[in-house]
């Protein structure tokens, strides 16, 4: 490369880099005005957003984003205030989620699904004592959760396992292959899924809490993937050992059904909102930039971004429609343990409503993300194309190819058909 | 009726044990009854006894044994009878 390019290249490279900093100072001015934990969420994700091109480069853990996000005590952000967490809501969560995809897709991704798993301890665990020291020690120790559920003989199905207890004397020991247990060699705890005991059916789950100390992981297979490369989803031999109290003692069905289901896929949502949301702006200000050479003219692709903030539009409504229904259901539920009704006579109309709504969610805004990015992708043209430029949205196609992935959407929409065949009131939202 | 909702079992909850094999109080959620299935075994149930079972009775009481859904048919069968 001959000096005069070089330098120009620098200088670029210079007003770049001043242009990013006032807008972080700006972001930072913004900040002071909001709620505590927006404002910790804009410093994590300036940090992630400096290492996301390196995270998705180098297919590694976002470490600095973690380690800003524990200074912040984030993640234990949606522990309720009474076990000593922040006692953020899960519209609050999804917020966080948001606001991290607009920075870097793994971290947003790594901590959604962490959420998830916080969610599973708190809603499902927090009568056991044993559970109880483990959330403290959670939110002390700003742990990372993660969850093994997919397994090798059974595929991504996560409502069947192959392995099972072995539980001798109040002592269990589990072993599992799983294909994938995304950032599990990061992960201070893991919930494991697995049969109930040796002789019990592939459906008959529960779930166990297994911090550091209890498990051992032996790495079977790396994860080169075409994006989402920070998740660092690797497959694993797990084998855990520990106390019988470690195991929750509600089946997993029910887990899954009231917690795991609601929550994740409405953080996902989010996750993939904030990435398609970023995608956008860079497509605005692509647009911008370009109409301010040719005044008086409009670029060909104008439509397109037209047409892109309102499907944007669209989906943030919908995320809201689908936080709004959990957030119901969860306060439903909350007054039926209170009444002590059992579980076992609640009609299965509500909860069937619930997953379908959840299920269409995680479809259609798994599905427009992409659709969405591509029209980006057309208006930013080359810019958009190549890495590394202001204007670039590749790595946002790429992390959000996995989103009709994780969890397919064709088992997902067979499962929907199977939960709308259950239900006689209108699955339209409105009666 | 229990004979033939051991039949509606072997032909629609994709249970991991014979339907035949099962006591009258059997556990079914143990027998590998999953959610999804339940939908179906519904349906059949409904189709096969000519009873739409309404959703105060769509519970997971219902689908827990063949006892427990030889008496929902009887008290479905009863009230039409009686209507």
């Amino acid at each position: 490369m001959n000096a005069p390019v070089q330098a120009a290249v620098l200088t670029a490279n210079a007003d770049h880099a001043a242009v990013a900093a006032a807008q972080i100072v700006e972001e930072v001015r913004q900040a002071s005005a909001e709620p505590f934990w927006l404002a910790a969420t804009r410093r994590v994700a300036q940090v992630a957003a400096q290492h996301a091109a390196a995270v998705d480069r180098e297919a590694r853990f976002p470490v600095e984003a973690f380690e800003a996000m524990r200074r912040e005590r984030l993640m234990s952000a949606m522990v309720p205030a009474k076990l000593g967490g922040a006692g953020l809501t899960l519209s609050e969560i999804a917020r966080i989620c948001e606001t991290l995809g607009h920075a870097c897709s793994s971290t947003a991704m790594v901590y959604a699904m962490h959420q998830s798993q916080v969610a599973c301890l708190v809603d499902q665990g927090n009568d056991v004592p044993w559970i109880r020291q483990t959330i403290a020690r959670l939110i002390d120790e700003q742990w990372l959760l993660a969850s093994a559920t997919s397994e090798e003989t059974i595929g991504g199905n996560m409502r069947n396992s192959a392995c099972a207890v072995e539980l001798t004397d109040g002592a269990f020991r589990i072993e599992k292959l799983a294909p994938t247990i995304s950032y599990g060699a990061h992960a201070d705890c893991i919930l494991v899924t697995a049969r109930r005991s040796a002789d019990a059916s592939p459906s008959d789950q529960v779930l166990i809490v297994a911090p550091r100390n209890c498990f051992m992981l032996e790495k079977r297979g790396g994860w080169d993937s075409l994006g989402m490369r920070g998740t660092c989803s690797e497959a694993f031999r797990l084998t855990a050992t520990g106390r019988a109290a470690q195991i929750l003692p509600v089946p997993f069905a029910q887990i899954a059904d009231q917690t795991m289901l609601p929550v994740s896929h409405t953080l996902w949502a989010a996750v993939w909102i904030g990435i398609t949301s970023d995608a956008v702006n860079r497509a605005h200000q692509f647009f911008r930039a370009q109409a301010r050479g040719k005044p008086g003219a409009l670029p060909p692709s104008a439509g397109r971004l037209a047409n892109a903030v309102a499907q944007l539009r669209m989906m943030q409504a919908r995320l809201k429609d689908a936080l709004d229904a959990a957030s119901v259901a969860s306060t439903e539920r909350v007054a039926r343990d209170a009444r002590e009704a059992c579980d076992f006579d609640t009609p299965l109309g509500a909860s069937l409503s619930l997953a379908s709504d959840m299920n269409t969610l995680k479809l259609s805004i798994s599905s427009a993300a992409l659709e969405v990015v591509q029209e980006t992708l057309m208006i930013c043209g080359m810019a958009g194309y190549k890495n590394n430029t202001e204007y670039s949205v590749g790595r946002h196609l790429r992390d959000l190819f996995s989103a009709p992935l994780m969890i397919s959407n064709d088992r997902i929409q067979l499962n929907t058909a199977n939960l709308l065949l259950a239900q006689r009131t209108p699955a339209t939202g409105r009666i | 009726m229990k004979s033939a909702l051991r039949r509606i079992l072997t032909e629609s909850a994709r249970l991991d044990v014979p339907a035949e094999s099962l006591a009258d109080d059997a556990d079914l959620y143990a027998a590998g009854l999953s959610s999804l299935a339940t939908v179906h075994l519904m349906l059949a149930v409904e189709d096969e006894f000519n009873i739409e079972i309404p959703d105060r009775m769509l519970t997971r009481r219902l689908f827990s044994s063949i006892d427990a859904l030889a008496a929902a048919v009887t008290e479905l069968q009863q009230a039409q009878a009686a209507a």
